[in-house]
């Protein structure tokens, strides 16, 4: 594990590097084509805002090995959140578009996500897709999967098993968004 | 009973007798006696005036609504009174507009009946000018005088049309009596609520542009010439009226003319302020622009203003605390002018204590032709003691008045009302906790 | 940006935090708003307006809260625009329109209000007569107050919808020439939109008859004029206010055809402005008396899509206040 420095200059471990991100993708969109047996039916949808991202990448090693091009889109969950309005301290999150230019029903809905921690947020997306369609079946992708389940979900691609304590915190940074490819792992076990 | 009361100490002020000095005043049976320097107390109980003081012929407000009969809920001759000689006043002169109109004999007795039960300030009624304040038939105007009424308005609107102003004003001349108006031309003024402005306009308010009052006072100037006849402006708030007051008066017509605290302290812009659409700045007329207020306190001081006069219009809370379009107009003003008076025209040296107690003793007693205003020897002793450099807070909750509709609780003003006296007796005296 | 070690990893990530709460609890007017604020609420409009867009056009997010309109004036369009907002974002609405309500009993407005109070509603949406109404529930009343119109004062979501309209078709608000033509003087639209262009850096010109121009309106900012011609010349955006015909009973104008000779928009009119303008109304329209029926139905007129605006803007304002709710209840 190598280090990478944050902004403010203190060492986070980082857990993987634009290479393995890389491979990770490419083992993913290998599994979904086995598993699913093709993509006649398959969508992508990417959870605001750092699955969005992964979302497309994933569209792209799709289209490189099967030829087929998936439809993608963008679904923003905070209206759907379970924790909104209960805070009585902070700035809320800002609402973005919700971008799903196809129906998604009778489609096999792949859900990405750059981080699976509680399940919390998978739970609001399923909400938010079921209010815009209803698809044959859901499967989750997610980069990265840290454990500490607070709701009976489970990912059916993960990029890397990330053990962690719950005081830690894992950042996944994407190009598109933060300039550089990694995930780094912040706080002490 | 022989009662015998000193007054030592203090700066006396009287000018209407050009006395301003430390002179000691020696009451008896409610007269004043003596004026003299170190007089010797005897067997008179002695009033100590604390050092600093002014010693001033009772003060004189005379525009007041009593609201009794018909309006108990928001104030009565006995709660008004008490409020008046709390903030000074020995005397008041109240508006005929109540419950039914003080348009007849009848109702003058009682509201004289009133006062001398609460035995505080003296009550000088005003009657209306025409039957009901409706403006279309006079008012027996003689049988009112003979009643007790010193004046004669139909306060709360204007007298309403030129020819009944024009025939007032010859009666009420022959009868030796002012008649007093509430300058404003109906159709100007609309169903206005706010002054005609940049603020009435940014918070949506229907304006009263100054000119609805200045036209009636230019109406009521004219006749006055034309009859010469005695008109006194109430309530003067625009620029454009005191020009017309000025010009009035330098043609020799008998126009008078008075200003209440609030229209020298505030302006139209309090309306915008942190609290917004505050019913307690709404009054007729209403607060108007910085260039109005400026005229204002010129006329007081060059003297084309004769009078300062509250316009104490009681409300209850329940009337305020609505909608600003709904709320009446009005504010309460006897227990605040002497504040105001001191800090905003006195010590910003705009005016002398001299002609401070000119504004609110010596004229009004000579605008309505009353007793007062003087602290020579024979005269009844109507004595307020004034202290110039006591701190004062405003607090709505402990005003005496039954109504706590004023724009000024919480503040904090330099000077006040030590005691007042009422033919000899003390009234009202200021502890070291309440300052008034 | 804290990185506070126990915050979970589904709160929002650095990305997403931007100025997301409004200062008030209440939306009493434009003038309580910053730059930033408005943006916000637009902002957070564009995401609203897709949900309209889906078969099923309803979130969760206000569910189980309490919004009550209480309209003093009748108004079909903007009662039903909040009620529907109020319903997509899953809340509990009732509507009281005066008529049958106690007011009509002389039962005074604080009363009303706090009787309903007594009931725990959320929000509060009121429409009334009197300038400075909901000022005076927010001072007297527990409920946060959206304000749906009062008096001659503000009209805040009307000037929001139209600000969001504009920035759909143009890109942007500052810098645009805005024409707001009418009359002035009695119109709550014109306030809120004057001070919300003029925040956000519109060249804003307004213009009616001499008799409907507000006093002090040269202070407010803003160029004035009594001729449509100069305010139209080169505008971008063209917004006709509404004239109510009874304005003519305190000689404001003296009829219906000179008003329309003098001051309505007609195609010809229209060519002076630059050539993508747009033409908005807050509705309802006279046809013929303040807009021509060719120029409200033509290629340039954006009104119907002021009114489906509407409901995406209520509802990012029904969104943004209700999140503010448990922040300590300031004014």
């Amino acid at each position: 594990m190598t280090d990478a420095h944050a902004s403010t200059g203190v060492s986070m471990p980082q857990v993987m590097d634009a290479d393995r991100m890389s491979r990770a993708l490419t083992r993913i969109a290998h599994e979904i084509l086995e598993r699913n047996r093709g993509l006649d039916d398959v969508a992508l949808v990417g959870i605001r805002t750092r699955g969005v991202p992964l979302a497309r990448r994933l569209a792209r090693a799709l289209r490189e090995i099967n030829g087929d091009d998936v439809p993608t889109g963008a679904l923003d969950i905070t209206l759907y959140r379970d924790d909104l309005m209960r805070q009585p301290v902070g700035p809320q999150p800002v609402v973005r578009r919700t971008e799903i230019p196809f129906s998604i029903d009778d489609r096999r809905i792949l859900l990405v996500d750059d981080v699976l921690y509680t399940g919390r947020t998978i739970r609001a997306a399923l909400d938010a897709l079921i209010d815009f369609g209803r698809p044959r079946a859901i499967q989750l992708v997610v980069l990265v999967d840290r454990g500490h389940r607070e709701l009976p979900i489970r990912a059916d691609y993960v990029g890397k098993n990330l053990p962690t304590a719950p005081q830690q915190s894992v950042q996944v940074r994407l190009q598109e968004i933060d300039g550089a490819d990694d995930v780094v792992i912040e706080g002490e076990p | 009973m022989a009662n015998r009361l000193l007054v030592k100490g203090g700066r006396l002020v009287d000018p209407a007798n050009g006395v301003d000095g430390a002179f000691d005043l020696l009451i008896e049976d409610g007269v004043i006696r003596r004026v003299g320097r170190d007089l010797p107390a005897s067997d008179a109980a002695v009033f100590e005036v604390p050092a600093g003081c002014i010693v001033a012929p009772g003060l004189i407000d005379i525009h007041v609504h009593l609201r009794e009969p018909g309006q108990e809920h928001k104030e009565t001759v006995a709660t008004g009174t008490a409020s008046a000689v709390a903030g000074g006043f020995t005397a008041v002169a109240c508006m005929p507009n109540t419950e039914p109109v003080n348009d007849h004999a009848g109702i003058t007795e009682f509201i004289l009946k009133k006062a001398a039960e609460a035995r505080l300030a003296r009550v000088y009624p005003i009657g209306a000018v025409s039957l009901g304040s409706r403006g279309e038939q006079l008012a027996e105007l003689g049988e009112q005088k003979a009643a007790g009424c010193v004046a004669f308005s139909d306060d709360g609107r204007p007298v309403a049309t030129a020819l009944l102003m024009r025939r007032a004003l010859e009666y009420a001349g022959m009868l030796g009596v002012p008649v007093i108006d509430h300058c404003e031309d109906p159709s100007l003024k609309g169903d206005g609520v706010a002054h005609e402005g940049l603020f009435a306009s940014v918070l949506g308010l229907r304006g009263i542009p100054g000119v609805a009052e200045s036209l009636m006072v230019e109406r009521d100037v004219s006749l006055a010439e034309l009859t010469g006849a005695h008109v006194h402006i109430a309530h003067m708030s625009a620029r454009q009226s005191l020009r017309a007051v000025r010009a009035g008066k330098e043609r020799g017509v008998r126009v008078t003319c008075e200003v209440a605290p609030h229209h020298f302290t505030l302006t139209d812009e309090a309306l915008d302020g942190p609290v917004k659409y505050d019913t307690n700045l709404k009054m007729n007329p209403p607060l108007r622009e910085a260039a109005d207020r400026e005229a204002m306190l010129d006329g007081i001081a060059d003297g084309t203003v004769d009078v300062i006069a509250t316009d104490h219009a009681p409300h209850h809370a329940d009337e305020k605390m609505v909608e600003f379009d709904r709320a009446p107009f009005g504010i309460v003003g006897l227990e605040t002018a002497v504040p105001l008076v001191f800090d905003r025209l006195v010590h910003t040296g705009r005016i002398t204590i001299r002609r401070m107690i000119e504004l609110l003793s010596v004229n009004p007693a000579r605008v309505m032709n009353l007793p007062g205003g003087t602290l020579a020897e024979g005269t009844p002793a109507d004595v307020t003691i004034l202290d110039p450099a006591m701190p004062v807070t405003i607090r709505a909750a402990e005003l005496r008045s039954r109504s706590r509709n004023t724009p000024f609780d919480g503040w904090t003003l330099r000077g006040g009302v030590v005691s007042t006296l009422v033919g000899g007796r003390v009234v009202h005296a200021a502890t070291r906790e309440s300052h008034r | 940006m804290s990185t506070t070690a126990s915050r979970r990893q589904d709160a929002p990530s650095a990305g997403d935090l931007a100025p997301a709460s409004l200062r008030s609890r209440h939306l009493l007017g434009i003038a309580g708003l910053d730059a930033g604020e408005i943006t916000l609420i637009l902002d957070t409009a564009e995401a609203m307006k897709e949900i309209g867009t889906r078969s099923v056009k309803k979130v969760p997010t206000l569910r189980g809260r309490t919004v009550v309109n209480l309209f003093f004036e009748p108004s079909t369009r903007t009662r039903t625009s909040f009620e529907i907002a109020e319903k997509r974002l899953s809340a509990d609405t009732l509507s009281i329109a005066t008529a049958t309500s106690s007011v009509t009993k002389g039962e005074s407005l604080l009363d009303t209000v706090r009787t309903l109070e007594a009931m725990a509603p959320d929000m509060i949406v009121m429409r009334h007569a009197s300038s400075g109404a909901p000022h005076l529930l927010a001072r007297m009343c527990r409920s946060a107050i959206v304000n749906a119109g009062d008096g001659m004062h503000e009209h805040p979501t009307q000037a929001l919808l139209d600000a969001f309209t504009i920035r759909a078709h143009k890109g942007r608000l500052a810098g645009l020439k805005v024409a707001i033509v009418g009359d002035l003087m009695h119109s709550r639209v014109f306030r809120s939109n004057l001070i919300l262009l003029r925040t956000m850096g519109a060249d804003v010109w307004t213009c009616g008859p001499a008799t409907l121009l507000p006093p002090g309106l040269a202070q407010f900012g803003g160029r004035l004029t009594t001729s449509i011609d100069e305010a139209v010349e080169g505008a971008d955006v063209v917004m006709m206010l509404r004239i109510q015909q009874e304005r003519m009973h305190g000689h404001f104008f003296p009829s219906v055809r000179e008003y329309f000779s003098l001051f309505g928009l007609t195609p010809e009119r229209l060519r002076r402005a630059a050539g993508d303008v747009i033409v908005m109304h807050p509705g309802p329209m006279n046809r013929g008396v303040e807009i021509d029926s060719a120029v409200a139905d033509g290629p340039g007129s954006v009104i119907l899509e002021q009114v489906s605006n509407g409901v995406a803007v209520r509802m990012a304002v029904l969104y943004l206040l209700a999140g503010r709710e448990g922040q300590g209840g300031e004014a």
